[in-house]
């Protein structure tokens, strides 16, 4: 079977190429075949629904890297009246795990930066598969500065397994770039809108991700270690990924329950894969809402909230 | 109980891991040293900041004999010290996260991995913090954030420069996204600081890495290491297994990141409080309008540097910027 479905998708998938195959000797003798095909596109709705009400916490992870998943240049394509894509940190590189460029979304000029994952395996390996290096991050840092000169939004769309571990990085400041970003965003003069839209890991999502609003698409996940990297110290072994994924608590619906991120973007029936432009429709929707929201506010007030919303983060007790 | 295999019973005593820090003999009163295997008498090398006499070698020190030894005896006051971690999420791996907490209190003796204290520096104002390493690694959770925090906001009331000591392996998983959360809520407590033109310098000790450094360790106003200090964002397995190459001697050591323009330079331990002084009461020179005379009973003699600052070039040389905070 097609590598592009998850073990949880193969029974959808099973009903899709029934389905397809039906569709394919229409011409035969029509009348039969076209009540037979609505009935299996009815339980194939069904069974969509089914199994994505009940998705174990792994079953998310898995979903937020599906090799379909609309990646942040489609989403860019879809939400975008127009983009100009910008490069470079202007002292060592360009680093293609990150877009980023001033675009238009609807009224509202912005400066959208993401992280930006392969879909072949060349484009993966020339996107480092989404994990940047300091220059990354100091790309997103020189353009969100632009932004504040010019009082432009900042739209962040997060989607990488982590910063990149490599020699150069370490060598280069990985530590340092991303340090450096938390503290700037924090105290940025212009409005901050982060969203998860596949994978949020670590530190390497977080350097992008500070926010005065914090959205998840449904079936993404924002973990302080990835659930394979979390079992593998605690329980010594990868294997226990899925028992990591639960206790981390990773969804979208877990973290809004315990107050992390604000909202939740619902995906199209299935994940976004399933409708790319639906997803887009409602991840652009959101952004308009919350880009009218903030642009009301006071600068200092926006600051404000923004250092109190930060400040609240933690679970702790007196005594 | 199985009984001890003939080679474990040949090395027994003899085999030492360096998990607990200092590899004690039976008596306790002599130490052997991990990096060059002298004895040492306990008392000398505690009188010496657990710094080996014969080697240099920087043994590990807990937060609070760190805060000793820098701070003034007289006027310090701790911070945040009520604060508790809870287990929010329920965590359970191999262990609960709550057995873990009170395992690692029992052990150390702290409620948490951060112990933070305004005092005095030579007489100096100062607030300072330390990270307890023996406490689950000196993980970064919610309260180590929040005493960070308490340390930054006595710093923002009482116009003090702050220190951090930092000895950790990065944000606490058992926390999950909330302990991630701490980065951005410390780095946004250090960006006031900056706004109010109030000195930060961070001290990064055996070991610094992940979320703490790719935080508050790394955003000094100046960066220090201690020597061979290993220090960075990924740890050196986890480079390994992605880049399959052995990595480089020294590589991320504090005489690397120094080479490589990370840190502003390294310090002895047994300098650490005199240098701190001197360097404080020169970024204080502003806000203070004289340098504090930190110097004197200094070898290094800040006074050379700092001794001809005339109270009059004080609003020339750095504008109040304290009315930008709020």
């Amino acid at each position: 079977m097609n590598s592009n479905f998850l073990e949880f998708e193969r029974p959808i998938a099973d009903l899709e190429a029934k389905i397809q195959e039906l569709r394919g000797v229409e011409n035969a003798d029509a009348m039969d075949l076209d009540d037979e095909i609505r009935r299996l596109d009815s339980k194939l709705k069904s069974r969509i629904e089914q199994i994505f009400s009940d998705l174990t916490p792994w079953q998310v992870a898995q979903l937020s890297r599906h090799p379909l998943r609309p990646h942040t240049a489609d989403y860019v394509r879809l939400i975008c009246d127009e983009f100009h894509e910008l490069h470079g940190d202007r002292t060592y590189a360009d680093d293609p795990a990150i877009i980023a460029g001033i675009g238009r979304i609807g009224k509202h000029a912005v400066m959208l930066i993401g992280h930006q994952k392969g879909r072949d395996t060349k484009e993966k390996i020339r996107r480092n598969f989404g994990m940047p290096r300091p220059e990354g991050y100091r790309k997103a840092l020189r353009l969100m500065q632009t932004a504040e000169r010019f009082s432009l939004p900042v739209v962040t769309l997060i989607d990488t397994p982590g910063a990149y571990p490599g020699i150069g990085a370490e060598e280069r400041g990985q530590s340092e770039a991303i340090a450096k970003n938390l503290k700037v965003m924090a105290r940025l003069r212009v409005p901050l809108i982060a969203t998860v839209i596949g994978e949020g890991g670590s530190g390497g999502a977080l350097a992008i991700g500070v926010g005065d609003r914090i959205n998840m698409l449904q079936f993404a996940i924002y973990s302080v270690i990835s659930p394979e990297g979390c079992a593998s110290i605690l329980w010594k072994s990868a294997e226990r990924a899925e028992d990591a994924a639960t206790s981390l608590g990773i969804t979208a619906q877990r973290l809004q329950q315990l107050g992390l991120i604000d909202s939740i973007i619902p995906e199209a029936a299935g994940g976004a894969h399933r409708d790319v432009e639906l997803t887009a429709t409602r991840l652009r929707d959101t952004i308009l809402k919350q880009l009218d929201e903030l642009s009301q506010a006071e600068v200092e007030e926006m600051l404000q909230r923004r250092y109190e919303k930060l400040m609240k983060m933690g679970s702790l007790q007196q005594g | 109980m199985p009984a001890m295999s003939w080679f474990q019973r040949l090395m027994h005593g003899r085999i030492r891991t360096e998990g607990k820090g200092k590899a004690r003999v039976p008596d306790g009163v002599w130490t052997k040293c991990v990096a060059c295997e002298a004895m040492l008498y306990q008392p000398e090398l505690d009188r010496n900041l657990g710094v080996c006499p014969k080697c240099g070698h920087h043994n590990r020190m807990t937060a609070r004999e760190r805060l000793d030894s820098f701070l003034d005896s007289d006027g310090r006051q701790e911070l945040g010290q009520d604060l508790s971690p809870v287990d929010k999420l329920g965590f359970r791996d191999s262990k609960r996260y709550k057995d873990r907490i009170a395992a690692a209190q029992k052990s150390t003796g702290e409620r948490d991995a951060l112990v933070a204290m305004r005092g005095l520096l030579k007489g100096q104002g100062v607030v300072a913090c330390a990270f307890e390493f023996n406490f689950m690694g000196g993980s970064m959770g919610s309260v180590v954030g929040e005493r960070f925090m308490c340390a930054v906001n006595a710093c923002l009331q009482h116009e003090l420069p702050l220190v951090c000591f930092s000895a950790s392996g990065g944000a606490r998983m058992q926390e999950g996204l909330f302990s991630l959360m701490q980065m951005a809520k410390t780095s946004a407590g250090l960006a006031k600081m900056s706004e109010a033109g109030l000195p930060y310098i961070s001290v990064l000790t055996h070991p610094t890495t992940g979320g703490v450094t790719a935080s508050l360790a790394m955003l000094g106003d100046i960066n220090i290491g201690e020597p061979r200090a290993l220090i960075g964002f990924a740890g050196p397995r986890v480079i390994e297994q992605t880049v399959r190459e052995t990595l480089p001697e020294g590589f991320q050591r504090s005489e690397f990141l120094l080479q490589k323009g990370a840190i502003d330079m390294i310090v002895d331990r047994r300098e650490m409080r005199d240098r701190l002084a001197a360097l404080l009461a020169l970024l204080m020179v502003a806000r203070r309008g004289v340098a504090a005379s930190a110097s004197g009973d200094t070898p290094d003699a800040p006074g050379e540097h700092a001794g001809d600052a005339a109270p009059d070039s004080a609003p020339d040389s750095a504008p109040d910027t304290a009315t930008g905070s709020s």
